[in-house]
């Protein structure tokens, strides 16, 4: 059963990628160098949109709080975002959209897949002699959320109030970024 | 002639995936697969990369990340029919299709690399493929240092307000904005 999800949903999750053009290039390159915001107003609207639609379902209990996955904070998260960033910037892609690229045909996603997968291996091969370094450090608790999402396995930096009180506020601010961001020129 | 709003619609469409696979199964990530991928591959060169554990069946490598976290990435290479990895594999499948569903084919020059790479770098293809490596190989070095991407981290991470997902967020946009200035913004190199 698992499996038939993953086909379906990597199947819509490719093609919400590319149809959104997030996989496009030419749309990330024009965001990231202040020309063409389309795709920065994709982003900032579909997080606010999942967003609340998500803890709106969660006050509901109409999804499994075990489901979610808060991700451990550490400074390694800041530094590999960084070098992440500049791989964006001279790729116009990121891991998730170069696959997409990569079946919609396009060549240069391709050469960007396979210097991933390098550097992931080269990632493998010198962890265990960093991984006991600093930069793994928990910080501020480390599977932290601003929201309380589950309670039994994370911690929310909000304390007891109510997620969608939290959240929600978040999540609208999100959209009406989206909504008023210029589009800047088309590219 | 572009639709008014289409942003609108990428975003809803991209917003209800996020949404419908943390209901469903769990939130979005791809980077985990680049090391699974690499796992196969190296484990089918040299078979004792990946081990079983005969007392608790936990799987177990000789590679230290691997092995992290009870063998966690170690289990996902030894089988590697999981959630994950075909989740990742459709998505190729998914571009492909998109690609068919779509009136606009992408140009052949396109192909190779987009506009604004050709205005500043002209029109080599190994110019561009050599950059592309390269620019992937720094993504996923720094995607497995953060432990996620985009994906996981950026959007996954923000739809729950995850700290570490803003965090990261700030790190991505605070090379990547300078860097793609600096590159794409100056003259035309001869």
């Amino acid at each position: 059963m698992k499996i038939i999800l993953a086909i379906i949903l990597g199947l819509a999750f490719g093609i919400a990628l590319d149809q959104a053009k997030a996989s496009y290039p030419q749309k990330i390159i024009g965001m990231l160098h202040l020309k063409d915001f389309h795709l920065m107003k994709v982003i900032l609207f579909s997080i606010g949109f999942s967003s609340l639609l998500l803890f709106i379902l969660l006050s509901l209990n109409l999804i499994d709080a075990g489901h979610l996955s808060v991700k451990t904070t550490y400074a390694g998260v800041i530094i590999g975002g960084a070098i992440l960033g500049a791989g964006f910037a001279i790729g116009g892609y990121c891991p998730g959209t170069c696959v997409v690229a990569a079946g919609r045909g396009r060549k240069d996603a391709l050469a960007f897949l396979a210097g991933g997968l390098l550097g992931a291996l080269v990632y493998m091969l010198i962890f265990g002699l960093i991984k006991d370094a600093a930069l793994f450090d928990k910080i501020a608790g480390g599977a932290v959320s601003l929201a309380e999402t589950n309670p039994e396995k994370y911690t929310s930096l909000s304390g007891n109030l109510p997620a969608l009180l939290v959240a929600g506020p978040i999540a609208i601010l999100f959209m009406l970024i989206a909504f008023f961001l210029p589009e800047g020129t088309e590219s | 002639m572009k639709k008014p709003k289409s942003w609108l619609k990428g975003g809803l469409l991209l917003g209800s995936v996020f949404l419908v696979a943390v209901w469903l199964v769990k939130p979005v990530g791809v980077s985990t697969q680049f090391v699974v991928l690499d796992g196969i591959v190296w484990n089918l060169l040299s078979p004792d990369l990946i081990s079983q554990n005969d007392a608790s069946q936990a799987y177990e490598s000789s590679n230290a990340y691997l092995n992290k976290s009870g063998g966690k990435y170690a289990s996902l290479v030894a089988n590697p029919l999981n959630y994950g990895f075909i989740f990742a594999l459709s998505m190729l499948v998914g571009g492909f299709v998109s690609g068919k569903l779509s009136r606009k084919k992408i140009s052949n020059e396109d192909r190779i690399s987009p506009k604004v790479w050709r205005d500043r770098f002209g029109a080599s293809a190994k110019k561009r493929y050599a950059f592309a490596f390269f620019a992937g190989f720094l993504a996923l070095f720094g995607a497995r240092l953060a432990a996620g991407c985009t994906s996981g981290h950026m959007m996954s991470g923000m739809m729950q307000t995850s700290l570490s997902g803003y965090l990261f967020a700030a790190g991505a946009f605070a090379t990547a904005i300078p860097i793609a200035i600096l590159v794409f913004n100056s003259k035309r190199s001869s």
